[in-house]
């Protein structure tokens, strides 16, 4: 079971998954992020706090952006993520690829300092 | 200790897998960290199977066998129809997930980050795939 909500801030769009990203339901986290990028956002938040799970369907959309944020100028941060979900995004170094923070007052600093 | 779970092919059943999985694991006493690990290497070679093999029908099965022993444990998944070896799936590596814009191939790289030993078996129309996670706990 995963519930997005998206909201848009003048300065941000902030992404909150709440429950478990699989391969039953992953396009609708891609949804969110193209229509993130579609409404001219340059800075995407992704709320990880009540994300319980994730598999690597849900890994693969974020990878599967990398470049279109890059070529866009758009600063992607995810906050929050639990010990359990963090580690899942470490055994495969995609902490190394994708900015994972502790809270959102850290993703908004960067967002802030850029 | 072994058990069972026969699952149909639909994507909408790997909520159910992994509720099996937290059920099976939670009285031996591991991690959080190290019980979602294992919950996800089975899910990841679970879903490739619904998907790929078995393209989501959902009158095919799959058929969930954990074995707990004292220093190991062993999952076996065992399907029927066209085998998919994931021993001879060549993973991508990540620069080419993102240059690619793949949102695949990166499930058999976390099987085999997290699991210490694969092995795939194929008799007749029966595959079996195997994934041995040790306990070093003790």
């Amino acid at each position: 079971m995963l519930e997005i909500m998206q909201i848009k801030d003048e300065a941000y769009t902030t992404i909150t998954l709440k429950g478990e990203v699989d391969a039953s339901n992953s396009v609708e986290l891609d949804a969110a992020i193209q229509n993130a990028m579609q409404s001219g956002s340059k800075n995407i938040l992704v709320d990880g706090n009540s994300l319980e799970y994730i598999s690597s369907a849900g890994l693969g959309v974020f990878m599967s952006y990398l470049e279109d944020f890059q070529e866009s100028n758009i600063n992607f941060v995810i906050f929050g993520l639990n010990e359990k979900v963090q580690n899942v995004f470490h055994i495969l170094g995609l902490d190394q690829l994708i900015r994972l923070v502790n809270n959102r007052q850290e993703a908004l600093a960067i967002i802030y300092e850029a | 200790m072994r058990h069972e779970l026969d699952l149909s092919c639909e994507k909408s059943r790997l909520a159910d897998l992994r509720l099996f999985l937290s059920e099976v694991l939670n009285p031996i006493g591991i991690s959080e960290i190290a019980k979602n690990q294992m919950i996800l290497a089975v899910e990841e070679v679970c879903a490739n199977l619904i998907i790929h093999s078995h393209g989501c029908n959902p009158n095919d099965r799959i058929h969930l066998r954990v074995h707990l022993d004292d220093n190991k444990i062993i999952f076996e998944i065992a399907d029927s129809g066209l085998a998919f070896n994931l021993l001879e799936y060549k993973a991508p590596d990540l620069a080419e997930v993102v240059r690619k814009k793949k949102k695949g191939g990166l499930g058999i790289m976390l099987v085999r980050k997290i699991m210490d030993k694969i092995e795939f078996e194929n008799n007749n129309d029966k595959n079996i795939c195997r994934l041995v996670k040790r306990l070093n706990y003790k």
